[in-house]
C-alpha cells in the first residue's frame, strides 16, 4: 500500500519534472531552427557585393542591399535621437518625481503602448507626418521607431532607478546635495549601465521593425541623400524582395534576414557583457 | 582656504539677521544650546509620531537618544535636519532653533539646514559608483563649496578626523565599495564631516558592526565632540552610557526624560525611565 503510494508519487514528480523541462526547450528550439534555416539559406549570397551595393535592376543578378543596410543604422540613430532622452526623462521623473496617482498613469498609458501593434504606429506617423509633408521620408521612419522605443525605455529606465537603493538618495540629500543633482548624479549614475542596457534592447527591438516602415520611410531602391525623402531598410528590403516572384531576389531576402539576425543578436552580445560587469563590480 | 569652503552657505538666510556662524560661535561661547526644539509634533498623515517635545540639546557635546522601537526617536533625529520631508505625507508643528536660528522658517530651504547638520545612516551607504576619495569630496563638489587642490586637502581633513586616513591614504582611488563595514560607516562619517556640518546626527551608527569596529566608532564620535554637536540614536543602553553626555528617552512619542547620562542611567527620576534603562521592558 505505502509502495505503491510511494511509486505513484514519485512517477507525478518526474512527469512534470520531464514536462517542464520540455517546455524549457521548446523556447529554445524555434532559435535554434530560426538561426539553422536562415543561416544556410542566406549564407550563399553574403558576399562582398551584398554589403557594398546598391539593388540590381530586374532580370540583372547581383547587387547588395548597402543602401538598407546604411538606412537602417540611419533610422536606429534618428529613433534613438528622438526616443531615447524622452524615454529616459519619462523614467527619471516616474523614478524620482511624480505623485502616485499620475505615476499610476503613465505608467498605465507605456504599458498600452507597448501593446499596440506596430502597424498602429506607422499608421498614425503617416497621418502625422506623412500626410503633412507630402512624402514618404526617414524622418517619419525615425519618428515611428522612435515612439515605439519610448515607452520601452521608459519602463526600464524607471525599473533600473527603482533599484537604486533609497539610502544612496538619504545620504546624498542629507549632504546637502539638492535634489536634482542627487537624481541626476547619484541615482541615474549608480544605474546608468542598467539605462544603456535597457536602451540597447529597445533598439534591437525596433531594428527589424517592418510593419511601421512601410507607411513613413517606404523604402528605397536607391541611397537616401536627404531624411526628408524615402530610405531603404533592412526589414522592408527582405519584406518587398520575399515577395517578388525573383528567385534571386529570394536569396537576397534570406541574406537580409541573416545580417539582421546577426546585427540583433551582436546588440544582445553587448547587452550580456554590459550586464556581466555590473554584476562583477557590485560582488 | 576658499570663502565658499569656510563659510556656511547663505543663500536663503536674510541679510536682517546675523551671520550663521556669528550665531554658532555665539551660541557656543555663551552656552546656549546647539538646537532647541519647542512643542515639536510630528505627523505621518494622521498618525502623531511626536507629541509636543521640548528639548534643549547643548553644544560640542554627545547627546544620546534612547527608547524601544516605534517611539519617535528617529524621528525626531531626521526632524533636526528636515530629513522627515522626504515622506510626502509628514506634517511638522512647533519649532526647532539651529544655534538661534529657526530652520523650518519660510524663507529656510531644507537643502541649507542639512550642510550644517550632516547625518550618518545606520546601514553604511557609500556610493558605490565612486572612489573612496570622491566618495569623500562629493559633497564639497556637487555642492560647488571646494574645487581643485582645495578638494583634496579637504578629503585629508576629513578622512584623518573620522580617524581613517592611515588606512586608506594608499588607496584613495580604489572603489568605495572594497572597503570593510567599519571603514565604510567610517567613509560615510568623513563625507558628512567634508561639508563641515555644525552638528552630527548619528542613527545607530555602529548596530551594524562587530565589536571592534564599534568600539573604533565610538572613540571616534569622542574625538568629534570637541569640534561638534553630536545627536546620536542607539539601541545599545551601553553604549549611550559610555559615550553621551546627556540623555533623552523616547516613549511612544514623548520626551520622557532628559538629564544627564549618569543621572538617567543610575537615579532617574521618571519610572518608565527606569524600567526601561534596567531592561524590565523595550
Amino acid at each position: 500500500m505505502d509502495g505503491t503510494y510511494h511509486r505513484w508519487r514519485k512517477f507525478k514528480n518526474t512527469f512534470m519534472q520531464a514536462l517542464t523541462c520540455l517546455c524549457a526547450v521548446l523556447v529554445v528550439f524555434p532559435l535554434g531552427l530560426i538561426f539553422y534555416h536562415v543561416l544556410t539559406s542566406g549564407v550563399g549570397s553574403v558576399n562582398w557585393a551584398f554589403f557594398t551595393q546598391l539593388p540590381k535592376p530586374v532580370g540583372e543578378l547581383g547587387g547588395g542591399m548597402a543602401n538598407a543596410i546604411v538606412g537602417t543604422f540611419e533610422l536606429l540613430g534618428l529613433a534613438a535621437v528622438l526616443g531615447v532622452p524622452v524615454g529616459i526623462l519619462g523614467g527619471i521623473f516616474l523614478s524620482e518625481y511624480g505623485t502616485t496617482r499620475l505615476n499610476w498613469w503613465v505608467r498605465f498609458g507605456a504599458d498600452v503602448l507597448n501593446g499596440v501593434p506596430s502597424i498602429t504606429w506607422g499608421m498614425v506617423v503617416w497621418a502625422l507626418v506623412v500626410v503633412p509633408m507630402k512624402t514618404f521620408s526617414a524622418w517619419a521612419g525615425g519618428i515611428a521607431l522612435g515612439m515605439i522605443m519610448v515607452p520601452l525605455v521608459m519602463r526600464t529606465t524607471e525599473e533600473v532607478l527603482r533599484l537604486v537603493p533609497g539610502g544612496y538618495r538619504e545620504a546624498s540629500l542629507a549632504l546637502g546635495i539638492p535634489h536634482w543633482r542627487t537624481v541626476l548624479q547619484i541615482v541615474v549614475r549608480t544605474g546608468v549601465k542598467g539605462i544603456v542596457t535597457g536602451t540597447l534592447l529597445a533598439l534591437a527591438r525596433v531594428a527589424g521593425e517592418t510593419a511601421p516602415l512601410l507607411f513613413t520611410a517606404l523604402g528605397n531602391q536607391f541611397w537616401n541623400h536627404r531624411l526628408s525623402d524615402p530610405i531603404a531598410a533592412i526589414p522592408v528590403q527582405i519584406f518587398d524582395y520575399a515577395r517578388s516572384p525573383y528567385e534571386d531576389w529570394h536569396r537576397q531576402a534570406w541574406a537580409g534576414a541573416l545580417v539582421l539576425l546577426l546585427l540583433v543578436a551582436l546588440i544582445n552580445v553587448t547587452v550580456r557583457g554590459l550586464t556581466r560587469d555590473r554584476f562583477s563590480t557590485r560582488s | 582656504m576658499t570663502s565658499g569652503a569656510t563659510e556656511p552657505p547663505k543663500l536663503t538666510v536674510p541679510p536682517a539677521k546675523p551671520s550663521n556662524q556669528g550665531a554658532a560661535d555665539a551660541g557656543r561661547d555663551t552656552l546656549e544650546p546647539a538646537i532647541s526644539a519647542r512643542d515639536l509634533s510630528i505627523f505621518f498623515g494622521t498618525h502623531q509620531v511626536l507629541k509636543r517635545v521640548s528639548i534643549d540639546i547643548p553644544a560640542r557635546a554627545v547627546t544620546a537618544i534612547i527608547g524601544p522601537s516605534g517611539c519617535g526617536k528617529s524621528t525626531f533625529l531626521r526632524a533636526l535636519n528636515r530629513m522627515h520631508e522626504l515622506v510626502p505625507t509628514a506634517r511638522m508643528e512647533g519649532q526647532i532653533r539651529l544655534f538661534g536660528e529657526d530652520i523650518y522658517a519660510r524663507d529656510i530651504e531644507p537643502v541649507v539646514v542639512r550642510r550644517r547638520v550632516g547625518m550618518v545612516f545606520q546601514k553604511s551607504n557609500p556610493f558605490p559608483t565612486m572612489s573612496i576619495a570622491d566618495n569623500v569630496t562629493v559633497g564639497l563638489r556637487l555642492n560647488g563649496m571646494a574645487r581643485g587642490s582645495m578638494l583634496s586637502e579637504h578629503m585629508e581633513k576629513a578622512l584623518i578626523m573620522a580617524a581613517l586616513w592611515d588606512e586608506v591614504k594608499d588607496r584613495l582611488n580604489a572603489p568605495a565599495t572594497s572597503l570593510s563595514g567599519g571603514q565604510q560607516q567610517r567613509l560615510c562619517i568623513a563625507r558628512a564631516l567634508a561639508v563641515r556640518p555644525e552638528v552630527l546626527l548619528m542613527d545607530e551608527p555602529a548596530s551594524a558592526l562587530d565589536p571592534l569596529a564599534t568600539a573604533r566608532i565610538e572613540d571616534l564620535i569622542l574625538e568629534l565632540k570637541r569640534d561638534y554637536t553630536i545627536v546620536i540614536v542607539t539601541h545599545n543602553m551601553q553604549q549611550a552610557a559610555r559615550i553621551s553626555d546627556q540623555t533623552a528617552f523616547f516613549y511612544l512619542g514623548d520626551l520622557i526624560e532628559f538629564g544627564s547620562t549618569s543621572k538617567i542611567f543610575t537615579s532617574p527620576s521618571k519610572r518608565q525611565t527606569e524600567d526601561y534603562v534596567t531592561g524590565r521592558f523595550g
